[in-house]
């Protein structure tokens, strides 16, 4: 008896259920987030500067123009004084420290006490040269520094945030001549930050083009497409400000405050504060293939789409050690790029581009080394300036690229303190200063002398580390990381726990006893198969 | 000799149709796992769902053609003469002796494809199907109140999928066992299979 026939409509149903399971398959795509929020186009002022009588000049210096400023924008100022702009100063609401420029010590320039005139160029004021700077003097604000858009106002590289008030050579005895900015002419231009803007400081960190970042250099102000896709003027053409959104002065986005994990998604039209992250805009969901969703809650949006930084054809400095500093015969040496790899004032270097990122799990929080705070080589002889935290898998961490940026500085060792080392002269008499007399010794007393710390008059070059959050240079989807950059044996997270990553991990036991499974079931039936034949043949033979 | 009708069209296309996708499902998993690297992982991915969606229809077709033709009751278990067929494959098949199972129409299974089938249809299968689509919707876990590691699911999808590669083997060389080293194999694409009379059992 044969069991009953199936009709024939069942049959349709069969190829019908193949063909939806097989080809339509997108049961989750409805989860996933439309497209970025737009950003807004420039805005278009309702004032025109160039006719208001007061700024029509001539400005003797910047602070007339500053003064000038605040005849109408009268609580500029005040804002501007809270900003981390000013007061290089940022006081963690988790930790209680009391971070920033101010008081940091790092591994490019190691510090900005003693040392401020040449630092403090980058300073949104005027007059920053020592010590005694009024906090509280508005007419020291620079309101030109980020407003300027003639791209002529160029703040000197060694004048405490001033311009030059007559023509001047910098760096010394490079030809390369500073003039005086028309004040008059940039006070009647003035409008919103532009990329350039931000990028006078900010690309330059550290003392030179890309030093510092890796993912922020002169190439930023105009990058192609393949650089950032944010950015770049063939692409949605933005400006810094559009993601580090402001109000009364105070910028989103920092990295002593970042939010890698931004659970709360987009920030129209309720936003948590920060819009400078990528879920702002894109939400948490914002891939097309829902697997690719599947990594938001472990990874950061920057681990893959920012498959490499220094991408613009400018490198980022990666080594620099100081200990090599004061050979006057070696004076200043290039390697074949032309990129500066032995400055007598400064040390060795070695300079990369297109530089795959260090990964770690990362919740936000960077824990800086202070000035005057005691720290100790690592087991493995490095002294860590900063270091990324995170719990490996949890809710507030997430696994991040960073800039691994080594070098080699002095250390008090009876002390435990980096050395806060006198580099930058307070004036033309001052022969203490490095870059003057090329004594470390004296250098470092008067350096942690000014920065009232204790010096041992012992030191010693170690080598220390710092890490760089790498945010910008987004390339374009196609760039991204393949799945296979981390999903494989050589993967890129090589060295990342608290996550299972199929491809890259495996339980060692399961694969042992299933591949031996396996070769015993094949030698097994090959056995088995052999013992047949074998058994046939006799057969065969028996019968003949 | 006698022909028998064993498999139904149906069961000839589910059969091969499931074999295909299992073989691709193997292929692109241990690709993914890591074991082999015959393309790239996304590649792999993309291929092991998509495969993965067609078994799964299959699948909930096949149980549906099951119940509705009842054609589920070949898998019924049964120890019965269990010992005598293991028995034949350990030691009888080398002296030429004859398969202790008959078989007819309604009965073409014995009772160690019976189990061996049954196990594969009610637990490898469910457990593979169930953590395949568990990793599928891994972002949906907390919405559904599950708190698993998926290097957890991951183990027990990876330790199916062993089960089923010794399967596969196993399987693969049973059906060199019939009365030719190919007949089983025709069988199954043919739908018929030439048997001595004195391996057909008597209809009832």
């Amino acid at each position: 008896m044969q069991y009953r026939k199936p009709p024939r409509w069942l049959w349709v149903a069969a190829i019908g259920c193949l063909l939806i399971a097989m080809g339509i398959f997108a049961p989750r795509a409805a989860l996933a987030d439309s497209g970025p929020t737009t950003p807004q186009p420039s805005h278009v002022s309702t004032a025109d500067h160039s006719q208001f009588p007061s700024l029509q000049g001539p400005f003797e210096n910047a602070t007339d123009v500053t003064k000038a400023c605040l005849q109408c924008h009268n609580e500029a100022d005040d804002q501007v004084m809270h900003t981390i702009h000013w007061t290089w100063e940022y006081k963690d609401p988790v930790s209680g420290e009391t971070l920033g420029k101010k008081h940091d010590i790092n591994n490019f320039c190691i510090s900005i006490t003693s040392n401020w005139a040449r630092c403090t160029s980058c300073h949104a004021g005027y007059g920053w040269k020592d010590n005694n700077f009024d906090f509280s003097d508005a007419t020291k604000v620079d309101c030109l520094v980020c407003h300027d858009t003639t791209g002529t106002y160029k703040k000197f590289p060694a004048g405490a945030g001033y311009p030059v008030s007559e023509p001047k050579e910098f760096p010394p005895g490079s030809g390369k001549t500073w003039n005086p900015p028309d004040l008059a002419n940039i006070a009647q231009h003035v409008g919103e930050p532009t990329r350039a803007n931000c990028g006078a400081c900010h690309f330059y960190g550290g003392g030179g083009d890309g030093v510092k970042h890796g993912d922020l250099d002169s190439t930023m102000a105009n990058p192609p497409l393949a650089e950032d896709v944010h950015m770049s003027p063939e692409g949605a053409n933005m400006v810094c400000a559009d993601c580090h959104a402001e109000s009364g002065h105070v910028i989103a986005g920092s990295h002593y405050n970042a939010h890698p994990a931004d659970t709360h998604g987009k920030d129209l039209p309720v936003s948590d504060g920060n819009p400078a992250t990528c879920e702002s805009c894109h939400g948490n969901a914002p891939m097309k293939d829902p697997k690719l969703n599947d990594h938001v809650d472990k990874v950061a949006c920057q681990t893959c789409h920012i498959p490499a930084f220094a991408r613009g054809g400018k490198p980022t400095k990666m080594w620099w050690d100081w200990s090599q500093a004061g050979d006057k015969a070696r004076g200043v040496e290039k390697d074949g790029h032309g990129w500066v790899t032995y400055h007598f004032k400064k040390g060795e270097f070695v300079w990369k581009e297109n530089v795959v990122p260090t990964y770690a799990w990362f919740n936000g929080y960077l824990g800086f080394t202070t000035e005057g705070q005691k720290v100790t080589p690592a087991a493995d002889g490095l002294i860590y300036i900063n270091k990324p935290h995170g719990t490996p898998g949890a809710a507030d961490s997430r696994i991040y690229p960073f800039k691994e940026f080594r070098g080699r500085q002095a250390y008090d060792p009876v002390n435990q303190l980096l050395i806060v080392p006198h580099l930058f002269p307070f004036n033309k008499e001052d022969k203490t200063a490095y870059w003057k007399g090329f004594d470390w010794a004296k250098s470092f007393e008067v350096g942690m002398e000014t920065a009232d710390l204790p010096y041992s008059g012992q030191y010693e070059w170690d080598e220390t580390v710092m890490y760089w959050p790498i945010t910008h240079m987004v390339a374009p989807a196609e760039q991204a990381l393949s799945c296979s950059e981390c999903h494989s044996q050589q993967s890129r997270l090589a060295g990342i726990t608290g996550v299972y990553i199929p491809g890259r991990d495996h339980n060692k036991p399961l694969d042992a006893v299933g591949w031996a499974l396996s070769v015993l079931a094949l030698l097994g039936v090959v056995v088995h198969g052999g013992l047949r034949i074998a058994a046939s043949r006799k057969t065969a033979a028996h019968k003949s | 000799m006698k022909r028998l009708h064993l498999y139904t069209r149906f069961e000839r296309l589910w059969h091969w149709t499931q074999a295909l996708l299992i073989i691709g499902l193997g292929l692109t998993g241990f690709n993914m796992h890591g074991s082999w690297n015959l393309m790239a992982f996304e590649q792999a991915h993309w291929w092991h769902v998509r495969l993965a969606w067609g078994l799964v229809g299959l699948t909930a077709f096949a149980a549906f053609w099951h119940f509705t033709t009842g054609a589920w009751k070949q898998y019924i278990p049964t120890t019965e003469r269990l010992n005598a067929i293991a028995h034949y494959y350990l030691v009888g098949i080398f002296r030429n002796e004859k398969h202790p199972f008959k078989k007819n129409e309604v009965s073409k299974l014995n009772p160690l494809q019976r189990l061996t089938y049954l196990g594969f249809k009610v637990l490898i299968a469910p457990v593979m199907i169930l953590t395949g689509l568990l990793m599928i919707y891994y972002n949906l876990w907390p919405q559904w109140g599950l708190n698993w590691s998926l290097g957890t699911v991951a183990l027990l999808h990876t330790a199916g999928a062993f089960l089923l590669l010794l399967f596969f083997i196993v399987h693969v060389y049973m059906t060199t066992t019939g009365h030719t080293v190919f007949s089983h194999i025709k069988a199954m694409i043919t739908g018929y299979e030439d048997l001595p009379e004195e391996e057909v059992a008597a209809a009832d």
